[in-house]
């Protein structure tokens, strides 16, 4: 198999467990409360995390590049009620006409 | 704010399945959209890396855009099966969070469990998050529905079409992804402790980012919420 496919493999296999796992341990079970109340805020954390690491991100370094143009127009626009569709394609878009101006 | 807090923004529960999984739909359509167009930059820049079959089977198989970036990435740069297979579980390792959170909201026999744990993705996750902990499965389920085909078939339209659409990102294609993150965020991030926990996770994210490998930091980002679930409301 090529290196393509092993991995390919691995990782459909891989996500599938992450995926998985905590349902088939413990579905269905109460947790403890303050285990809830992390739960509760995860969502925020991750999401967060995951905005820089695609707006700043370049391999392993951080860097600024026309994409933080299109984010801020994301957010500007959400701030203004902009429907999603609105705010992520004139992400696309800003960010487009800023690389092809500067 | 952009809409009424997220408690209600999902269907009551003693609903019948079908009207939520169609709700879930509806919440789905714009996600849909947008996931279409990440895997047609997807498609595009996979292709010369790894063919035309490979890319759109993994597209179906895996279904996750952040470990098929991630992946496609040290492959481009020849950096080894071990090194991408690495980087695409510790970029999926956040869907383990998930999933223990999902856990206690999914009833039912081991197969059903499964089958709902499979429909994971970051936007139906945080969709369907009631925001006390508890999830709706059945709408979670629907806001998975409009992605799914809408991956998959962006990415044949990706590497098919590579050549004709040039790169993608001088279309602006790669501020796609930050940017629907960026509105699952403001539907996700109200109050106080949660705002605190996504400034603490941006600030993990951002701090690591240099040092760690890719997808560390996003999963390190979770230590915010346990910071955070500290404070009072």
């Amino acid at each position: 198999m090529s290196a393509v496919w092993i991995t390919v493999v691995a990782l459909a296999l891989a996500t599938a467990a992450l995926k998985l796992a905590g349902p088939l341990m413990l579905g269905g079970r109460e947790v403890p409360p303050v285990a809830m109340s992390i739960v509760e805020l995860l969502a925020a954390a991750l999401l967060a995390a995951l905005v820089v690491v695609e707006t700043f991100g370049q391999g392993r370094s951080l860097t600024l590049d026309a994409r933080v143009l299109g984010v801020a127009f994301a957010a500007i626009a959400l701030l203004r009620r902009a429907s999603i569709t609105v705010a992520v394609l004139g992400a696309a878009v800003v960010t487009a006409v800023a690389r092809a101006l500067f | 704010m952009p809409c009424a807090v997220t408690a209600t923004r999902l269907p009551d529960r003693t609903e019948s399945a079908r009207v939520r999984v169609r709700a879930g739909i509806r919440r789905g359509a714009p996600f849909g959209l947008a996931v279409f167009l990440i895997a047609v930059s997807y498609g595009v820049l996979a292709r010369p890396v790894m063919g035309t079959v490979a890319p759109v089977v993994m597209s179906i198989v895996v279904f996750s855009g952040s470990a098929q970036f991630g992946s496609l990435a040290i492959l481009a740069a020849g950096g080894g099966v071990g090194a991408a297979i690495a980087a695409g579980v510790l970029l999926n390792a956040r869907y383990l969070a998930m999933g223990l959170a999902l856990a206690p909201s999914l009833r039912g026999r081991a197969l059903s469990r499964a089958a709902f744990a499979m429909t994971v993705v970051d936007a139906s996750w945080a969709s369907a998050s009631a925001g006390d902990g508890t999830f709706d499965p059945w709408y979670m389920v629907g806001v998975t529905v409009p992605q799914y085909p809408g991956w998959v078939l962006g990415t044949v339209i990706g590497v098919l079409a590579g050549k004709a659409l040039g790169n993608p990102q001088a279309l602006g294609l790669d501020a796609l992804f930050p940017a629907f993150f960026v509105a699952l965020l403001f539907e996700e991030a109200r109050g106080r402790r949660k705002r605190a926990a996504a400034a603490g996770g941006a600030g993990i994210a951002l701090a690591l980012t240099p040092v760690a490998p890719a997808g560390l930091p996003i999963l390190a980002a979770a230590a915010a919420a346990i910071v955070a679930s500290r404070m009072r409301p």
